[in-house]
């Protein structure tokens, strides 16, 4: 009895910590990804090329398998190279080419600081709450080189890429302990649109950081189903030998 | 004589096969009622040998360089058919490893199982046990993501603490004057060959030592003192077909929850794969926060509970060590809980809490509270050793039975 | 009595039914494991196929390109060298028409390319992997030699086509890759027509 409620105790911390996420003390907004939504994906995908290649590598991955694996394929399977090198392959090469920026190390060290780090694992590195909360949270900050700053990574020497699109932000100046952010110039795209547009970035550098989670998932059920069935059959048998126990 | 009779009987003729059958497996006799803690010793075998068989699969795509290691790792993880599957099935693997390893010699502390003529079995035991806890610390590095990297730094830099040859010491085991491509591939190499070839070797030994005493169970009887007349312990059945039927049950459970794991949460929040280790070794540059994975952290918490850096190294070290003297420091002349007295029961689950909270707290950033709880489950979990001698004597144990229950 | 003859079978039918059903979970398990041994992205990226321009290769020059680790040898051939090839007596020849040897549907001709003047071959030698010199030059190795390859490793040779000659150790002609051409100049290595 007691080792069965010690057993019952150690699982119940096990599990009631799995939640936990790297960020800490920072109030993260919840992205809801869904690596399902090839749409999104694609639109992701979309948004990153035309933003963010120039200074971010996905060293990782290669456009022929991602292409496969968001879905840019024609109804027999096979992928639409044309699209995908029309629309995201903007420094030409091949489509079994990894995705490189064309910045290199040393100019990023100098115009930046510290040069724009590899992209390819960030989502599981800083995880998608960061990500998602970090790409809203830059405001104007004049005392910096771009003249923006950043909440969820203060001090980040990274200009606001998106400003077109969010428009900029300022700290609004109530005494409250929350710190407030109000626009102070308009972008395209209203807060829900903007929201929605950094869901689908960030939806795809889910995918990205680990590309077969479909997959994964996928043959998860299978094996556990098989497993499920062969545990009867297994203790079926379990059972008919151990009657000669007494 | 029919061909498989044949067979056999020419390889008799030149190697004790059925005899091995027999001694170890069909005419092995054990006690008939081992339940739920006794699964672990056989869940333990299948996972060193899951360890094994993706370890060399991991190997073929693996490259041990500082260089190319991590790359190396989401070459794996993306480009190599089913590669994923191998990576995950590996990592979940040495967690389990520790999850099995842990309630297996929890269940020699609930039953005695270390006490004559067994203490070999647990001495045994206790030095597969270090093997494990070096091979998953060679191995953490092998990914060379920053927590791989700062992790060794700060083990490997405990060895500094050593008097006199301590900075030498530390420079040997890194083979460099920090730690680098150079640790790695060393690291790689005891990682991949040498720890498991003695690991196997030592598991052998293990179980051949077992056999030769016998299993112990749940009422701590020694079921070979009441034998029948054809010299069978009366409370004894044979190994194979019931144990094996039984252990297959066990198994497919465990694969169950094995699998559950692998495909739906193979970082486990963080605790299996740690987030950090997602990004890769930079010597610049410090992680927010270092902490071993979670089978380490209740003796890296009694580590940092101490102030004092040589005498935490060396709390920490009897912390492991003392496991070996249990089979003396216990004086009772009652092996299983059942039929203990109080005293042993609450140290043991003081104990059991204390080594919980430890586990936490080393996982958790260093407080002046959190270091005070440490050194106060320090003190529980050193008490349950040193005091044995005097409450195990003193314990008012109950009456065991002759026959098995 | 009865009840105890039952047992035996039912017994038997259990533990049959767990050794099939766990040998389909064997069979299922090794699937990751040996399709880990397929190539891999990365290993498909690099056997892509190569592409050449052809109108940069002089007449009678021959340039070699990798693909897939093996060379590739391309040459310009010039009328002298078609008449050469054409006028190669079959009895000299181990397989003239390229019955044995390995070519595409395409280049099974009498000069085994698509383009009559461009030849795509496999530099290895068909007998144990050397690469062949190419020895366009008449009277370039002995008095009756009129063109062609050579092997320096055990003396097999070659006519202009890659057709081997009998006497040699090498059982067949030089094997010709997968090959089309896009556009008038640009010849793409590893895809057929």
């Amino acid at each position: 009895m007691l080792k069965k409620n010690i057993l019952i105790f150690l699982f119940s911390i096990l599990f009631s910590n799995i939640a936990i996420s790297s960020g800490g003390h920072l109030n993260l907004d919840k992205a809801n990804v869904n690596v399902k939504d090839y749409a999104s994906l694609q639109r992701g995908a979309k948004i990153y090329m035309t933003t963010c290649a120039t200074c971010h590598s996905l060293k990782y991955v290669r456009y022929k398998e991602m292409a496969q694996q968001i879905e840019m394929v024609d109804s027999s399977g096979d992928i639409l190279v044309d699209v995908v090198k029309d629309g995201l392959m903007y420094s030409g090469g091949k489509i079994t080419d990894t995705i490189l920026s064309a910045l290199s190390k040393d100019d990023g060290d100098k115009w930046f600081g510290k040069a724009p780090p590899d992209l390819s694992l960030v989502a599981r590195c800083r995880g998608v709450d960061w990500l998602y909360t970090y790409l809203r949270t830059f405001y104007k900050d004049d005392s910096k080189l771009w003249g923006v700053n950043n909440i969820t990574f203060p001090d980040v020497a990274m200009p606001h890429v998106l400003l077109n699109y969010q428009g900029l932000k300022g700290i609004s100046n109530d005494n409250s302990h929350h710190i407030n952010l109000k626009l102070v110039q308009q972008g395209s795209l209203n807060e829900k649109e903007f929201d929605l547009m950094v869901l689908d970035l960030v939806n795809f550098l889910s995918y990205v950081g680990e590309p077969h989670q479909v997959e994964r998932r996928q043959l998860g059920i299978f094996v556990i189903l098989f497993l499920s069935i062969f545990l009867v059959i297994v203790y079926l048998m379990k059972r008919e030998y151990w009657k000669d126990v007494k | 004589m029919d061909k498989e009779n044949a067979l056999k009987s020419w390889v008799d003729k030149r190697f004790p096969l059925t005899e091995l059958w027999n001694d170890h497996v069909a005419k092995y006799y054990a006690p008939k009622n081992l339940n739920f803690w006794y699964y672990f010793g056989a869940l333990s075998m299948v996972v060193l040998v899951l360890q094994i068989i993706t370890g060399i699969w991991l190997t073929m795509n693996y490259n041990p360089s500082a260089e190319g290691a991590f790359d190396s790792i989401e070459y794996i993880m993306r480009d190599v058919p089913f590669g994923w599957l191998l990576r995950y099935m590996h990592s979940t693997g040495a967690s389990f490893f520790f999850i099995v390893v842990y309630l297996h010699m929890f269940r020699a502390m609930l039953y005695g199982s270390y006490k004559k003529p067994r203490e070999l079995v647990w001495i045994i035991g206790l030095l597969i046990y270090l093997c494990l806890m070096m091979e998953a610390f060679f191995g953490y590095l092998l990914p060379w993501g920053q927590m791989s990297f700062w992790g060794a730094k700060v083990i490997t830099s405990l060895f500094g603490a050593v008097p006199f040859i301590g900075d030498w010491l530390m420079e040997i085991i890194r083979g460099d004057f920090n730690v680098s491509g150079v640790t790695l591939n060393r690291f790689f190499a005891l990682h991949v060959v040498a720890i498991p070839l003695i690991l196997l070797g030592l598991v052998v030994v293990h179980i051949i030592s077992l056999h030769e005493v016998g299993s112990n169970n749940p009422d701590g009887i020694e079921i070979k003192k009441l034998k029948d007349e054809n010299g069978i312990p009366k409370d004894g059945i044979a190994f194979h077909p019931y144990y094996t039927s039984k252990d297959a049950v066990g198994l497919v459970v465990f694969l169950i929850l094995f699998s559950t794991v692998i495909f739906y949460y193979p970082t486990m929040g963080g605790y299996f794969l740690e987030a950090p280790n997602f990004d890769p070794a930079n010597a610049l540059v410090t992680p927010e926060h270092i902490a071993p994975v979670w089978y380490f952290t209740p003796f890296y918490a009694i580590l940092r509970a101490v102030p004092d850096k040589l005498a935490g190294v060396l709390a920490m070290g009897v912390a492991v060590v003392i496991f070996f003297f249990l089979p003396w420091l216990d004086r009772s002349n009652v092996k299983s809980i059942r039929y203990r007295g109080p005293f042993y029961r609450m140290f043991l689950t003081l104990f059991v809490i204390s080594f919980v909270i430890l586990g936490w707290l080393g996982m958790e950033v260093p407080t002046p509270e959190k270091t005070l709880l440490a050194q106060i489950c320090s003190f529980i979990y050193f008490s349950f050793f040193f005091l044995m001698p005097i409450y195990t004597t003193l314990d008012k144990n109950k009456t065991v039975p002759k026959r098995l229950t | 009595m009865n009840s105890y003859k039952m047992n035996l079978n039912r017994r038997k039918f259990l533990t049959n039914t767990t050794a099939a059903v766990g040998g389909i979970g064997m069979a299922f398990a090794s699937v990751p494991f040996i399709g880990s041994w397929l190539p891999s992205a990365k290993a498909k990226a690099l056997g892509a196929p190569v592409e050449v321009d052809v109108s940069q290769i002089q007449e009678g020059q021959k340039i070699t390109v990798a693909w897939r680790g093996q060379p590739i040898f391309i040459i310009n051939r010039t009328q002298e060298h078609l008449n050469v090839a054409r006028s190669t007596s079959n009895e000299q020849l181990r397989d003239p028409n390229s019955n044995e040897s390995l070519q595409p549907e395409y280049a099974r001709n009498d000069v085994r390319s698509i383009r009559e003047n461009i030849l795509v071959l496999i530099g290895l030698c068909t007998h144990l992997g050397c690469v062949p010199l190419y020895k366009p030059k008449m009277g370039e190795l002995d008095s009756s030699w009129r063109g062609g390859f050579f092997c320096p490793c055990h003396g097999s040779k070659f006519d202009f086509s890659g057709r081997v000659f009998k006497g040699v150790p090498a059982p067949t002609n030089l094997s010709v890759p997968p090959h089309k051409y896009v556009g008038s100049n640009r010849l793409i290595i590893g895809e057929g027509a």
